[in-house]
């Protein structure tokens, strides 16, 4: 099946170039040239690869560029497949779908923020440093790496001076990120700066340390393997059952949930009809649903009750709603 | 006010007709229809400002915050020549980055799941006024007895704000949205009081002043988090007070507008109590409550085959899209078969209506109820329009029931 015929939006891969050793970004954009979804710092996107393996990846480029998203994606050997086929398979010219996007990672106002990122989690770094500069927070970043070869967008950084500290493991062994975090210039304002953090385990793992230390909500991390809970979608059929109307309707790929209940004469209001606005949101009886919105967190997500069916689908055979 | 004509582009049609009169703003239609056919961005030359009367364009213009920004004011006061004469909305007149924490927080304060708490509260004090309302007689006035008399029941409750002093509350609003037309008779007469109004709006967002459990509670909550600044919070409690209260009123008063003129409507609506969200959008399609907002052109921007010049004021008439043939079927029709997904009576992109799911809940609870015990609506008089430079109003609409 190809994706047009999964309904997923579609995108054409524009440009792919090397950013660093084992590191290809992407700039995908409308096959039309239209505008995409709007997105905030910190946000990523359902990456949907030709065989229908979702993927999610955080934006790095700028909010205010309306027409292409750009993502990094590092090869990952021992990972499923998803970043192999981006790195050996994926062609400028080629079609991807995507979802999203969606934040999980915002940056939130306050006087001086301290950026940690390890590797490939430079990512959501990059528009959160543009953000912070233009919103006049004062910032510092310490990026963390395996050795510089390997580090993205470093030339991108240069510009920011010496509010980055890249440190590297082959040139400089273990960093303290406790230490680098309580001395500096702004070391005084330590308690009232935010920490924003996203890499691998190790690296979340010791934040999540100085995060019990700190005041709820002034500690934010993105860790990889939550971006990595995507479920793959399904491509095939699936009922949806209106709660009291004793009505089953089929879902093909390719047709979202709103347009088929309209089809088959059920009163439905959409808005943004991209899992936005939450106009059309309605509620779920049974079945177990792929949430596609931009709208409920994971908690929410994990509690089941929502259903926005101008872009969430179902993983279960047969998903019975409440309009 | 000061504006300054542009550079005529003469591929621009212009126009000489004032769009905030007395006799514009009674009934927008004829001139909405002439604003439409003359082209694709029209200069009105009497404030130096572009207008957009069509669907498309508006929509488009909506969208792109990249190319018309909303910092500079959504009214006809460009903030960066002027002061504005309230602290800007960290809403409806800020661009990303600033709007982004602001929004996050009042979508999530406001959204479909918070509200789901308050529904059966407000249909139970639905069904109460209602109730109310009919003892007293089945003749009334349906703007003060309905369409004001919910929302100021329901919503300032619902944001936890004290029962003193909330008649500021219509006419603060009132001067608000005119306040983004021109210093017409309008502003003239809503300046000799709005320092009060705006001294009392803003002392009910302060922490102290709110109770627990509402909407300003979970403001100031998300500024504990950090989602939000201290000095923030208050100006997002703000923005609810402002937006939330006369642009309801003022659906409400449309959609019973509608339902009293057209008894096939209310006949079908009786029977599907379900339409009554369909009732209530395309309500706002046909009659868009928020009449117009402004932009600023961020760079030189070719719409259309005009080429309008940076850094000037674009008139986006929302009601106009509502009602463009080239978009919609019989436009001016209200017609509940319709699909009215799409219109832009809440707006459309980042600055989309964040309390539309309240207003939506508000309308439909007391249209609900009121089809529980009304058979029939008729007008009995003409209702009278009240007059805004931004919102499409009714001051007056005299009606009576028949009990079902």
């Amino acid at each position: 099946m190809t994706l047009i015929e999964t309904g997923a939006d579609v995108l054409v891969v524009t440009a792919k170039t090397q950013a660093a050793d084992e590191v290809v970004s992407l700039e995908l954009r409308r096959p039309d040239g239209g505008r995409l979804p709007d997105w905030t710092p910190g946000a990523h996107l359902d990456l949907v690869l030709p065989d229908g393996t979702t993927r999610q990846y955080s934006l790095h480029g700028d909010p205010r560029e309306a027409g292409a998203y750009r993502i990094a994606i590092l090869r990952e050997a021992d990972g499923r497949g998803g970043s192999r086929y981006v790195h050996d398979e994926l062609r400028e010219g080629d079609l991807v779908g995507f979802g999203g996007p969606r934040n999980t990672f915002r940056l939130t106002p306050a006087p001086s923020f301290a950026f940690v990122a390890g590797g490939i989690g430079i990512t959501p770094m990059l528009p959160m440093l543009r953000a912070a500069s233009l919103l006049g927070f004062s910032w510092r970043l310490l990026y963390l790496g395996r050795t510089r070869s390997r580090m993205a967008f470093l030339d991108e950084l240069a510009p920011y001076g010496d509010r980055v500290t890249v440190r590297t493991s082959d040139e400089h062994g273990p960093t303290d990120i406790r230490s680098w975090f309580e001395t500096g210039t702004d070391a005084a304002a330590t308690t009232q700066a935010k920490l924003y953090a996203c890499g691998p385990t190790r690296l979340t793992d010791a934040i999540s340390e100085l995060a019990v230390e700190r005041r709820p909500g002034w500690t934010r991390v993105e860790r990889f393997a939550a971006a990595e809970q995507g479920e793959p979608a399904r491509t095939t059929p699936f009922d949806v059952e209106v709660a009291g109307s004793g009505r089953r309707v089929r879902v093909a790929p390719g047709v979202t949930v709103a347009d088929a209940l309209r089809s088959a004469g059920f009163d439905l209001l959409t808005s943004c009809s991209r899992g936005v606005c939450g106009t059309c949101e309605t509620s779920i009886v049974a079945g177990v649903p792929d949430h596609r919105d931009a709208i409920l967190d994971d908690a929410e997500r994990a509690e089941g009750a929502c259903f926005f069916p101008c872009v969430s689908r179902s993983k279960s055979d047969r998903l019975v709603i409440a309009l | 006010m000061t504006t300054s004509t542009p550079v005529l582009d003469t591929t621009i049609p212009t126009s000489n007709e004032d769009p905030f009169s007395q006799e514009v703003l009674a009934d927008p239609l004829p001139f909405q229809r002439r604003l439409r056919e003359a082209g694709e961005v029209v200069l009105l030359e009497r404030y130096g400002v572009f207008a957009m009367g069509r669907y498309e364009t508006v929509r488009a213009a909506l969208l792109d915050w990249q190319g018309f920004e909303s910092s500079a004011g959504v009214g006809i006061t460009d903030f960066r020549k002027e002061t504005p004469w309230r602290p800007p909305s960290l809403l409806l007149e800020a661009d990303p980055p600033h709007h982004d924490a602001p929004r996050s927080v009042l979508e999530r304060v406001l959204g479909p799941r918070a509200l789901r708490e308050l529904a059966p509260r407000w249909e139970a004090d639905a069904d109460d006024l209602i109730d109310e309302v009919l003892a007293q007689g089945i003749e009334f006035d349906a703007v003060e007895s309905l369409a004001e008399a919910f929302p100021l029941r329901v919503f300032p409750d619902a944001v936890g704000i004290p029962a003193d002093g909330r008649e500021h509350l219509l006419p603060y609003g009132d001067h608000l949205f005119n306040s983004f037309g021109p210093e017409n008779f309008l502003v003239q007469h809503g300046a000799p009081h709005i320092g009060e109004h705006s001294a009392w709006v803003n002392e009910q967002c302060a922490r102290d002043r709110i109770s627990p459990g509402g909407f300003g509670a979970a403001i100031w909550a998300a500024a504990d988090r950090g989602d939000l600044t201290a000095d923030q919070a208050p100006l997002v409690v703000r923005s609810l007070l402002s937006a939330g209260v006369d642009t309801t009123v003022h659906a409400i008063g449309a959609v019973l507008h509608a339902v009293a003129t057209h008894p096939d409507a209310w006949a079908e609506l009786r029977a599907d109590p379900s339409l009554a969200r369909v009732a209530f959008d395309e309500a706002i399609r046909l009659e868009a409550p928020v009449q117009t907002f402004f932009r600023t052109t961020t760079r030189d921007i070719e719409l259309g085959g005009a080429h309008i010049p940076a850094r000037n004021k674009i008139l986006m008439f929302l009601g106009s899209a509502n009602s463009d043939p080239r978009r919609w079927t019989d436009p001016e029709r209200f017609d509940l078969s319709r699909d009215p997904s799409g219109h832009v009576g809440f707006g459309m992109g980042i600055h989309q209506c964040v309390g539309q799911h309240v207003a939506r809940l508000e309308a439909v609870s007391l249209i609900t109820a009121l089809a529980r015990r009304v058979e029939s609506i008729q007008l009995i008089g003409t209702p009278e329009r009240h007059l805004n430079n931004t919102l499409r109003a009714w001051k007056r609409m005299p009606m009576r029931v028949e009990l079902a």
